[in-house]
């Protein structure tokens, strides 16, 4: 099915094109915008009219495309009808009544001359309601969806490290792509019926001797022109939510006499042993960490002998740790609270979760009931063997429609740090690496133990124990700007390591 | 699921069987035994009752590096059943101590019920005080749970998981660290 759409009906869908094809197919001005609707039937632009930044569209154009029947009555009112259902639009109000219910319109629908404009938002709001097939209207690239099209957004970012680069591309609904390379351009097929692209495809300019360019090819292909120091490229897919994101890798010549002769590019080497073309593997996809400063008002935590409340002290942590991260890895960081106030700990995860977090740390400062206790500790979530059977033996079979059975993964959403353990650990192996060089480590310094903030996060977690307030001078070691610098480092060597060394760390 | 259920059960019976057979191993019917049955107060140490029938136990303390749990055999007073002997031990272990010795039992806590039921889940019932005069920090909280998990399952085989309550209620954690919604099994990692 898909596969004869794509034949019979191949679209190109940019904005640029449109903004062409819109001045060839109406009868506006070139530069009028037009919205194009997209359906199995092909491809069409519908000029629109900007009146105060919204975008209108003409009822008499509108009418034919979507085989509606339009009436004005005697009052003034104007009736849409489809197949028996009736749309009633009133001058000057921004709503409209659809079979009887009423939706909201962005703006009053308004005469001009003797053709009546609506918003655009028409469409998806009202006409949707009574359509046969659905209609997916995406503003911001000026298409309309007519049906059962797979129709990916597609948005692109360069991203430069060092001397190499990385390109991540977003595929929205999730839609795989293969890569291949030829003479001076990867190739990026897309299984989809057409492309939703950005425009430009790719808003952050590439490294010139890298990548020239991301383009449209055709329908459902892009193409990465090379530079002249390309050597090489790894590609990887993975799912992100609701996004396939597909991430390459693009490595630079070794020796870079290719960049002293842009003119006359050698025939790219193979990639090289360590990066070979694959597909499917996950991949580093790191964007946000979540940094919990533990305890926080009426919850001091442990207070020193001086008066030194742990509370005070994550959060003085946290915020070093957030604006050093942000500053140098230019990362999103999350703070589980930004202020002296109590948070539960089950929102310290869900924070993380329902942000996606990458990977999630707690700060803390311990305690003992001996004032010699001593040094830095990293704990990872442990679980007794009952709670871990209860999620890793995963899946549950469950009946499905018209017999036989599937696996589904049934992790209970207080467990869900059960599947990232192994990550997890990993993470706190690099951080006690960072963290030996600036700050005493205690005896044992990675701890497993069934600890709550961590079990429901979602996401490679760990949470630390930075020194004891308990004992006099790791309390006045806590309280220092050097220490506190410190740990701030420490952190940011372990998140750079555990981004671009672990085997898919941080994904979801 | 019910076959799971049926061969948890048929285990725990054997398990609750066992612990019985090793308290009636364990000694003569005493006279002038202990009356178990009320809840024993931290203010009177089970192990200082001069007339009744003694078992060996081992009682968990804070070991010299602060970090862990060093343990150790004290008298605890006979109980003639499970219930009984699991509430002395609880009593005992969270009696004050004095130096050297140091208890990760925060201060003023005191034991209000002990119950096991069939499938081997011990219920110890701690004061308010557990929770509100905890210093905090994680290790003294996992110290502090591990005190009583080890000391209940380590001492009797019949326990083999521990739900910890305070004041008559499940509690999320005792200072915002280790998790008490669930059960927890021996730990032997807290233990040097």
């Amino acid at each position: 099915m898909n596969a004869r759409l794509h034949s019979l009906f191949p679209v190109v869908v940019t904005a640029a094109f449109l903004t062409v094809l819109a001045g060839m197919l109406s009868s506006q001005a070139p530069t009028q915008p037009a919205l194009t609707l997209l359906s199995k039937d092909g491809r069409r632009a519908l000029p629109m009219a900007l009146v105060a930044d919204q975008e209108f569209v003409a009822l008499d154009e509108l009418a034919p495309a979507f085989q509606l029947t339009v009436h004005e009555e005697s009052l003034g009112a104007v009736t849409v009808s489809y197949k028996g259902k009736t749309i009633v639009l009133t001058p000057d109000q921004a709503l409209a009544s659809v079979a009887g219910r009423l939706v909201s319109l962005p703006a009053p629908p308004s005469r001009s001359g003797r053709r009546w404009l609506v918003p655009v938002e028409f469409i998806s709001r009202a006409v949707s309601l009574i359509y046969d097939a659905p209609l997916d209207l995406r503003k911001a690239s000026r298409l309309l969806v007519i049906g059962d099209l797979r129709v990916p957004r597609i948005t692109a970012r360069y991203d430069s490290f060092g001397s190499s680069g990385r390109l991540t591309i977003d595929a929205t609904p999730r839609a795989t792509a293969t890569v291949t390379q030829e003479a001076e351009h990867l190739t990026l097929k897309f299984d989809a019926d057409a492309l939703d692209v950005a425009n430009p495809p790719l808003p952050t300019p590439g490294s010139p001797g890298l990548i020239l360019g991301l383009r449209v090819v055709d329908a459902t292909t892009m193409a990465v022109d090379l530079g002249p120091r390309f050597a090489g490229f790894r590609a990887t897919s993975q799912p992100v939510d609701t996004i396939m994101r597909l991430v390459i890798d693009l490595v630079v010549a070794q020796t870079d006499a290719a960049a002293a002769a842009p003119a006359t590019p050698a025939p790219p080497p193979p990639p090289p042993s360590d990066l070979p073309p694959s597909f499917g593997q996950t991949v580093s996809a790191f964007r946000t960490i979540a940094i919990d400063a533990g305890h926080g008002g009426d919850d001091e935590g442990v207070r020193s002998a001086e008066g030194v409340k742990e509370k005070d002290l994550t959060l003085a942590i946290a915020r070093r740790v957030r604006s050093v991260i942000e500053a140098r890895l230019g990362l999103r960081v999350l703070l589980t609270r930004d202020d002296d106030r109590s948070v539960p700990v089950d929102e310290r995860a869900s924070l993380a979760n329902n942000n996606q977090a990458d990977l999630f740390v707690s700060l803390h400062a311990n305690g003992s009931m001996r004032r010699n206790a001593s040094g830095a500790s990293i704990y990872v979530a442990a679980f007794d063997r009952d709670a871990a059977q209860a999620s890793a033996g995963g899946g549950e079979r469950v009946p499905t429609f018209g017999g036989g059975s599937r696996e589904i993964e049934l992790v209970p959403w207080n467990l869900a740090q059960t599947r990232h353990l192994d990550q997890s650990s990993a993470f706190a192996a690099l951080l006690q690496q960072a963290l030996q060089e600036h700050v005493p480590l205690s005896a044992r310094p990675i701890e497993r133990a069934p600890l709550r903030v961590l079990e429901s996060a979602n996401m490679p977690a760990i949470l630390v124990e930075l020194g004891y307030l308990t004992n006099p001078e790791q309390a006045k070691m806590l309280a220092s700007d050097a220490f506190q610098n410190s740990v701030a480092q420490a952190l940011l060597d372990a998140i750079v390591k555990f981004r671009d060394a672990v085997p898919g760390g941080g994904t979801h | 699921m019910v076959r799971q259920l049926a061969i948890a059960g048929t285990a725990a019976a054997i398990l609750v069987l066992a612990g019985a057979v090793f308290f009636a191993t364990r000694g003569l019917p005493a006279s002038g035994r202990r009356a178990a049955a009320a809840p024993t107060g931290a203010a009177a140490p089970a192990a200082s009752a001069p007339t009744g029938r003694k078992i060996k136990a081992r009682l968990f303390y804070v070991a010299e590096d602060g970090t862990r749990l060093t343990s150790l055999e004290r008298d605890v007073a006979y109980g003639e059943s499970a219930d009984e002997q699991a509430r002395e031990i609880v009593a005992a272990q969270i009696a004050p101590v004095v130096e050297p010795l140091v208890s990760a039992i925060p201060p003023g806590t005191t034991l209000r019920a002990v119950f096991i039921t069939k499938s081997g889940e011990a219920y110890v019932d701690l004061s308010r005080e557990a929770r509100v005069a905890h210093p905090g920090g994680t290790v003294d909280e996992l110290l502090t749970v591990y005190t009583i998990v080890n000391a209940l399952t380590v001492n009797l085989p019949a326990v083999t998981v521990v739900q910890l309550l305070v004041d008559g209620k499940e509690v999320d954690t005792l200072s915002g660290h280790v998790d008490l919604r669930r059960p927890l099994a021996m730990n032997l990692t807290w233990v040097q």
